[in-house]
């Protein structure tokens, strides 16, 4: 034993016992993961979130000197400075932040006064501000030297040209609404329209010009109508280009002591720069995009392949868990260790996530599906990881080889990636291994329950459900859903709609949920929502002014903390203390407050004192607005900010306190007509009380109006969407989709015209030819293409012409009509009722059976036979118990083959106490049958007296059936083997060597090869004698007489011998047998197939593989041979080496019939599913979901063409896509019945086995494709 | 476009299956027109990611646009790809071994994955020197070659593709037709044969994969694709056509 075998002995040893207790503890394991996950991404919390969010630094304003533009030279506190704070900035901001309010505040006041005459005095502060100018030593300095001189606006802001400045400085106020002429504003009638006739109705996320021009956001302007503070802020932005201390001192001590704000606290320490980060743009969005497109494509076709298991979608999602939260976990363990992503990490994801892959978990849940069903769930996941151990862990090694070749490539960005992946991949496997493997566990047993659920009605309702009347076909269908409730069954119509166009069934599926209607409805509301909340006039100025109101702001407690929005630099003490209110503040707010002779003194008695406060609130307030803000503000003069900065010197504080005469002089004549009075709360204190009184409630609706007007707007654009796609709805979907798939059918008759034959065209079915004239059930069925053979439960066989469908012979004569109906429909009833694997079948089976006794007995035609229906026994249940055993030897074999229940002493018992009038001719039946060949007598006796050959019948059934040329091979349960003419309808030879049954038969060229059910194997040959000489009795053999396709003539005397018998070619009773290209193949239920040269019977080749045994056998002239079994396994081998090619998992019980196109293969298996899968490669391209009980039964017509039956009708399916082309129906009343068996034959006529009728549907379309 | 003078050839009256069966030559013609469109989407991509590293220069009136390199080379792109998806499979017929190793979409997706991170690698990621990159970009080739392919066919295929598309670009910059910004191996960039050995071997893994597949099953819906990606065909030639004239 080398060193790597002992490995991989150890590690599949390993990997078993991890299975083990995975699928032992499955709750605890799952839990203890997800922990593990938790804990792993717990550092992730840390992490700022992805963005392009602005980030700040700040320095102080003492000693500020814009920082050099060469990296090299800042080596002082380097660690602090961030990277970006190279170079001067774009631009210095400076705000001048104004708060006005009216005081004393008198009660007849509007309440646009709150806001007109602060308003009004903003032009003179801009006047102020622009004549500013420093008078030094050096010269006089003014404001245009210093500040940011801006040039045209961008060609596409035509309507913001009168508003923002031009060719000059860049300083924004409010006054630029008017343009800075102080006329303007005092003509101006509606001051609020006019500041938001340019806001936007949609959700905004840039920066609107209101909060431009205002500087800070708008609801902290309050130039509203229901200001209850009465203070109006504003602020005067100012841009400048170059930092000139000692100009803005002056300028601010200057503003300082025109407009005093003695109560102000204002820090004025800290420069602020905001760096902006880069926007995406559609070009770098593309490429991203892509990645995701191709990942996703990805997840998709891997998540396709998992199969065979209960959920499908449980497992694609749990894959896909796995491998997000293993990148999760590995970003959280290399945070915390130290490690920061420094990369993009939405750049790298796909990559991360293409690299991990989700390959290991397909594979693992591949190799625990194909395990042996049989076995415990334990230790088919234990298997099933013990098996791909090996290829799990060559394939970790092969990737943490690759990726640590990489490692060493050096560069730093590959070695992040190629760390991450690292971590990434090793938590990878241990979720694979903990968390992925336990969700399959539990998914197995749940499918093992769903099985076990899905066979135990089959086995429980062995006695019969109740039989219901043929004719009502509708109504049984309820009524035998409750015999079998656990069975996972589709709808009789969706069936037929299985296989519709996808975009079909998308649509349909959309029709199903109502998504669209839903989706629609959704985002309205959404929609309306968020107009609702976002209009100017809406509710959420509304909500702020009350929230504001409520607050205790105002009041002398301890004001909460507000935390400035933006992003702040953790670690920064001086902005974390100046949040925090100090006392000295509150002192002095409270001294204010006792001032009551400041201006307007001698009014106390009409109006209120009203006072502006400066609170922590007011700090740096341009925190508050947007990250747009200024990005957007510069981008109108095409300056970019991205990857660049701007510095936000301290804001200058502007107090403004108006009387109430400058008020009542800037009052616009109309307002006062179209305002009442502001009603103010008559208490000294500030709104404390929050009453929407009647005017303002009054205002507001005027103002809502255009909020109304969108929502209805809203509303109807929505509603017409909806109609629209209701209207779209009913135009893709026509009305009877549903029923029975009748649509669909008349749709793919256009596809496969029948003009060519006579047939009307699209409108007709193709009609199917009924071969009528069994009595029973038919159980064999043969064809060389010319003739067909059909053999029923009574042992009548019949040829018939397969191209016209006339019955040609009947062997024997039709005599004992009665009769055998009374006793085979006893058998036949009793066939069915424990091999049906559900209750249709049975119920079906019993309908019949019963209506058959019920009916009125026919007329003795024959009085000399006796009468059996006394044996006729429906009490089932206790026939159960008596062949128990030999029920579980039928549900293995060919079902239909086999007879379970040797009739012959019950009946023989009949026949004895009936009399012995006709014991001549039953003693005629015994000997002359055993008889050998060529007896003329014999010949002579059967010509005359049909009577034996019944008598032989009713001894013994036919099991087996072939035809060639115009020669019937049949095998009979007694075993013998007998070869009758088939135009004749003469018993040409008989061979009864053998003992046991014949459970198939393979007639090829002069060779007969019968199976029998002690596993033994008989090879015959056929020997003609000269036609000259009847009488020569065992001449000698004339081999070279036989043509190779042989036509024996009427007239010759053929001799059936026995050349070679393997006496124990199987232990246990063959059940498949199959030739071709000089091979013979056996399958048995030992679980062995066997391979035989046809030409001396030398077992060539034992194949072993399958863990069941071997129900269905497929070999055809290239040599390849395939094989299935119980195990729900198809093997494919090569017959030339006797090596298995490959070996598919394909279904969840028996695989009950198997054939192969040059391509596929298809088989089909007791769970009525119908698989193809590729030949070469042993991959599974589709399955077809059957109706209940009819999966069994499947032909090849050509290689693009399949057949399969149904409940009273075939289908035809193209192979290549899948799709259904066409289902025919055959014939009314036997719509219930399900097709069996089907035939193919050579002029692509279908036999179907079908009751007791026999159906020839051409396919005419299939003849134009073979020309 | 090719497959609508190919529709109306066929009967009328045959079934889709008959359809297959007689189009073995559309068949043909349907792949090479989706691989013909995979290639443009992916060059549009690609150049992306290089325009905004300026790796590749442009007549500068172009850039602006979103297709952003000149009106030629998508095509270009996309008809090299074309031929290179259906050589693969043609000489994996004429060689007689048919390509087995990870014949699936998955692959073939992971495959294309690996691809535009590579290009993302050599666009975006900064390395030292170029011959550092150059031999990073070729070891992720060939391991993209050993993860995807594993055909020696495939490799030599891949390598000649490399070889006459290096030759091709070199003498289109030769001739002025455009030029790199930092050309350090004979007017164009080191790395250069290295995408271009990974683009035919994803190529030829999407070129695999369609001829085994379209031959099954799936006509209708790659026709649905071609119609797809013909949608945005004409938004943007009439631009970059007249652009490029301008120039």
């Amino acid at each position: 034993m080398t060193l790597t075998e002992k490995l991989r002995e150890r590690i599949s040893r390993a990997f078993y016992n991890h299975g083990l207790l995975c699928a032992s503890y499955p709750i605890p394991i799952i839990l203890f993961t997800g922990l593990c996950i938790l804990a792993c991404c717990y550092p992730l919390l840390k992490l700022p979130l992805p963005g392009t969010g602005p980030v700040e630094y700040s320095t102080p304003v003492k000693d500020y000197s814009p920082p050099s533009p060469d990296v090299g030279l800042q080596q002082g506190d380097l660690s602090e400075r961030p990277d970006w704070y190279v170079g001067a900035p774009v631009a210095y901001i400076q705000q001048i932040f104004v708060k006005a309010t009216v005081s004393p505040w008198q009660k007849n006041f509007l309440a646009v006064d709150v806001f007109r005459s602060p308003l009004s005095r903003v032009f003179q502060l801009v006047e102020e501000i622009r004549n500013h100018a420093l008078r030094d030593s050096s010269g006089v300095k003014s404001l245009e030297e210093v500040c940011l001189q801006v040039t045209d606006l961008l060609p596409g802001l035509k309507k913001l040209r009168n508003l923002l400045p031009e060719h000059g400085c860049l300083l924004l106020s409010p006054g630029n609404f008017w343009q800075n002429d102080r006329e303007r504003f005092n003509a101006d009638p509606d001051i609020i329209k006019t500041i938001h006739q340019h806001e936007p109705k949609t959700l905004q996320t840039s920066a609107t010009l209101k909060d431009l021009l205002f500087g800070l956001p708008g609801k902290y302007s309050g130039v509203n109508l229901y200001n209850r503070k009465r203070v109006v802020s504003y602020t005067v932005t100012l841009g400048l280009q170059r930092y000139d201390s000692r100009f803005l001192s002056s300028l601010r001590s200057r503003l300082k002591l025109l407009h005093p704000s003695p109560n102000c606290t204002l820090r004025e320490e800290n420069i602020v720069h905001v760096h902006f980060k880069e926007e995406i743009g559609i070009a770098e969005l593309i490429p991203l995009v892509t990645t995701y497109i191709i990942l996703f494509a990805y997840i998709y076709f891997s998540t396709r392949k998992i199969d065979m298991v209960k959920s499908k979608w449980g497992l694609a999602l749990a894959a896909v868990v796995t491998v997000l939260s293993s990148l999760l976990m590995s970003v959280g363990l290399c945070t915390l260790f130290g490690l920061t992503p420094t990369l993009n990490g939405g750049e790298i994801f796909p990559y991360l996530v293409v690299v991990i892959g989700l390959e290991n978990v397909l594979v693992l849940t591949k190799s625990v599906v194909s395990t042996p069903v049989d076995l415990e769930v334990k230790l088919r996941i234990a298997q099933g990881l013990s098996n791909e151990s090996w290829s799990i862990m060559k394939n970790m090694a092969t990737e943490l080889g690759i990726i640590l070749i990489g490692y060493f490539t050096l560069v730093p960005a590959i070695q992040e990636f190629c760390l991450f992946a690292v971590v990434g991949l090793v938590s990878d496997f241990f979720l694979q291994m903990f968390f992925f493997t336990t969700v399959l566990s539990i998914d197995i047993r749940r499918m093992e329950l769903a099985d076990l659920n899905k066979r135990l009605p089959a086995e429980a309702c062995m006695p019969p459900a109740k039989p219901v009347s043929r004719s009502q076909r509708y109504e049984r269908q309820p009524a035998m859903r409750p015999a079998t409730p656990h069975t996972i069954t589709l709808q009789p119509s969706s069936f037929r709609n299985l296989r519709l166009p996808k975009r079909l069934r998308v649509i349909y599926f959309f029709a199903r949920t109502r998504l669209a209607q839903r989706l629609i409805m959704a985002g309205t509301v959404i929609w309306i929502g968020i107009l609702v909340y976002t209009d100017p006039a809406g509710l959420r100025t509304y909500l702020t002014s009350q929230v504001t109101e409520q607050s205790p702001l105002g009041e002398a407690g301890l004001p909460p903390m507000p935390v400035p929005g933006g992003v702040l630099p953790a670690g920064d003490p001086k902005i974390d203390l100046s949040v925090f209110p100090s006392d000295p503040i509150q002192l002095s707010e409270n001294q204010t407050q006792q001032r009551p002779e400041g201006k307007g003194n001698g009014q106390t008695e009409l109006g209120t004192e009203a006072e502006v406060t400066w609170g922590p609130e007011d700090e740096e307030i341009w925190r508050k607005l947007s990250f747009r803000h200024w990005p957007s503000l510069f981008s109108y003069y095409n300056i970019t900010l991205a990857k660049r900065y701007i510095s936000i010197l301290p804001a200058i504080p502007v107090t403004l306190y108006l009387n109430p005469q400058e008020a009542l002089e800037v009052r616009h004549p109309q307002e006062a007509n179209r305002y009442h009075p502001f009603l103010s709360p008559s208490s000294g204190k500030l709104g404390a009380e929050a009453q929407p009184d009647q005017a303002s409630s009054k205002l507001q609706g005027h103002q809502d109006v255009t909020l109304y007007k969108v929502a209805a707007l809203g509303l109807a654009s929505g509603i017409i969407l909806v109609l629209l796609l209701f209207c779209l709805y009913r135009v893709f979907c026509p009305k009877n989709y549903g029923q029975n798939g009748l649509s669909h059918s008349r749709r793919k008759r256009g596809d496969l015209p029948c003009d060519d034959y006579g047939y009307s065209p699209p409108e007709t079915e193709i009609v199917p030819l009924v071969l009528r004239g069994h009595l029973m059930d038919i159980e064999c069925l043969a064809s060389d293409g010319m003739l067909l053979v059909s053999c029923c439960l009574v042992g009548q066989i019949r040829v018939w012409d397969a191209q016209t469908g006339d019955c040609l012979t009947v062997i024997p004569k039709p005599r004992l009509r009665r009769d055998s109906s009374g006793i085979f429909d006893y058998q036949e009833s009793w066939d069915h009722s424990p091999d049906g694997k559900n209750g249709l079948d049975d119920s079906f089976e019993n309908s019949h059976q019963l209506k058959r006794v019920l009916s009125p007995p026919q007329p003795l035609l024959f009085c000399d036979q006796p009468d059996l229906t006394s044996l006729i026994d429906t009490n089932f249940s206790e026939r159960v118990k008596v062949a128990e055993s030999e029920t579980r030897l039928r549900a293995v074999g060919s079902r239909q083959k086999e007879m379970g229940y040797d009739f012959s002493s019950l009946v023989g018992k009949a026949y004895e106490e009936h009399g012995t009038s006709n014991c001549v001719n039953f003693a005629g039946l015994s000997a002359p049958h055993g008889r050998s060949l060529g007896d003329e007598s014999f010949m002579g006796f059967d010509k005359s007296s049909p009577l034996p050959s019944w008598g032989g019948d009713l001894e013994s059934s036919v099991w087996s059936l072939d035809l060639q040329g115009n020669l019937i091979v049949a095998g009979r349960s007694n075993g013998k083997l007998e070869v009758w003419d088939a135009i004749e309808g003469t018993l040409r030879s008989s061979n009864d060597e053998g003992q046991s049954g014949i459970t198939a038969l393979v007639f090829l060229n002069n060779r007969i090869v019968a199976a029998r059910l002690n596993g033994s194997l008989d090879f015959f040959s056929l020997e003609t004698h000269t036609s000259l000489n009847h009488l020569q009795f065992r001449g000698a053999p004339s081999r070279s007489s036989i043509p190779s396709s042989p036509v024996f003539s009427s007239s010759d005397v053929i001799v059936c011998q026995l050349t070679h018998t393997v006496s124990c070619a199987h232990q246990k009773p063959i059940t498949a047998l199959k030739a071709a290209a000089g091979r013979l193949v056996t399958g048995s239920q030992d679980h062995t197939l066997r391979v035989f040269r046809l030409e001396d019977s030398c077992c060539l080749f034992t194949l072993q593989g399958h863990s069941g045994a071997i129900t269905a056998v497929y070999i055809d002239q290239t040599m390849v041979l395939a094989s299935g079994g119980q195990d729900g396994a198809i093997c494919l081998w090569d017959v030339l080496t006797g090596s298995k090619v490959s070996h598919m998992y394909a279904h969840r019980g028996d695989v009950t019939s198997l054939t192969c196109t040059t391509s596929c293969v298809i088989s089909s298996g007791l769970d009525d599913v119908i698989s193809i899968w590729d030949r070469s490669s042993g991959i599974k391209l589709y399955s077809i979901q059957q109706e209940l009980g009819c999966g069994a039964s499947l032909g090849v017509i050509s290689d693009n063409l399949l057949v399969t039956g149904g409940q009273g009708c075939v289908s035809f399916w193209d192979i290549g896509y899948g799709d259904l082309l066409q289902t025919v129906y055959l014939g009314k009343s036997n719509e219930s019945q399900p097709a069996r068996q089907i035939l193919v034959l050579e002029n692509a006529a279908i036999v179907c086995n079908f009751g007791s009728e026999l159906s020839l549907v051409y396919v005419p379309s299939v003849l134009e494709k073979l020309d | 476009m090719a497959e609508n003078d190919a529709m109306p050839t066929l009967p009328k009256k045959c079934g889709p299956y008959i359809s297959s069966v007689t189009s073995r030559g559309m068949n043909l013609v349907i792949r090479g027109i989706v691989l013909f469109f995979i290639g443009v989407f992916l060059a549009l991509v690609l150049n992306l990611l290089q325009i905004q590293r300026n790796v590749t220069l442009f007549p500068p009136d172009v850039i602006t646009s979103i297709f952003s390199s000149a009106w030629w080379v998508p095509p270009c792109c996309g008809t090299a790809s074309a031929v290179i998806g259906l050589l693969y499979p043609c000489m994996d017929r004429h060689l007689g071994e048919p390509h087995k190793f990870k014949r699936e979409w998955s692959s073939v997706m992971r495959c294309v994955a690996v691809f535009v991170g590579i290009n993302h690698a050599s666009a975006k990621v900064n390395f030292a020197n170029n011959i550092q990159l150059s031999l990073t970009l070729a070891a992720l080739s060939i391991g993209l070659w050993w993860t995807f392919d594993r055909s020696r066919s495939g490799f030599g295929l891949g390598i000649g593709i490399a070889f006459l598309a290096t030759l091709v670009s070199q003498l289109l910059v030769y001739n002025g037709v455009y030029q790199y910004t930092s050309p350090d191996f004979l007017y164009v960039r080191s790395w250069l044969p290295c995408i271009f050995f990974a683009g035919g071997i994803t190529m030829g893994n999407i070129g695999r994969q369609l001829a085994m597949v379209s031959l099954e099953q799936g006509v209708s819906c790659l026709l649905v694709k071609v119609l797809i990606y013909m949608s945005f065909l004409p938004s943007y030639i009439p631009t970059s056509y007249l652009s490029g004239g301008r120039r």
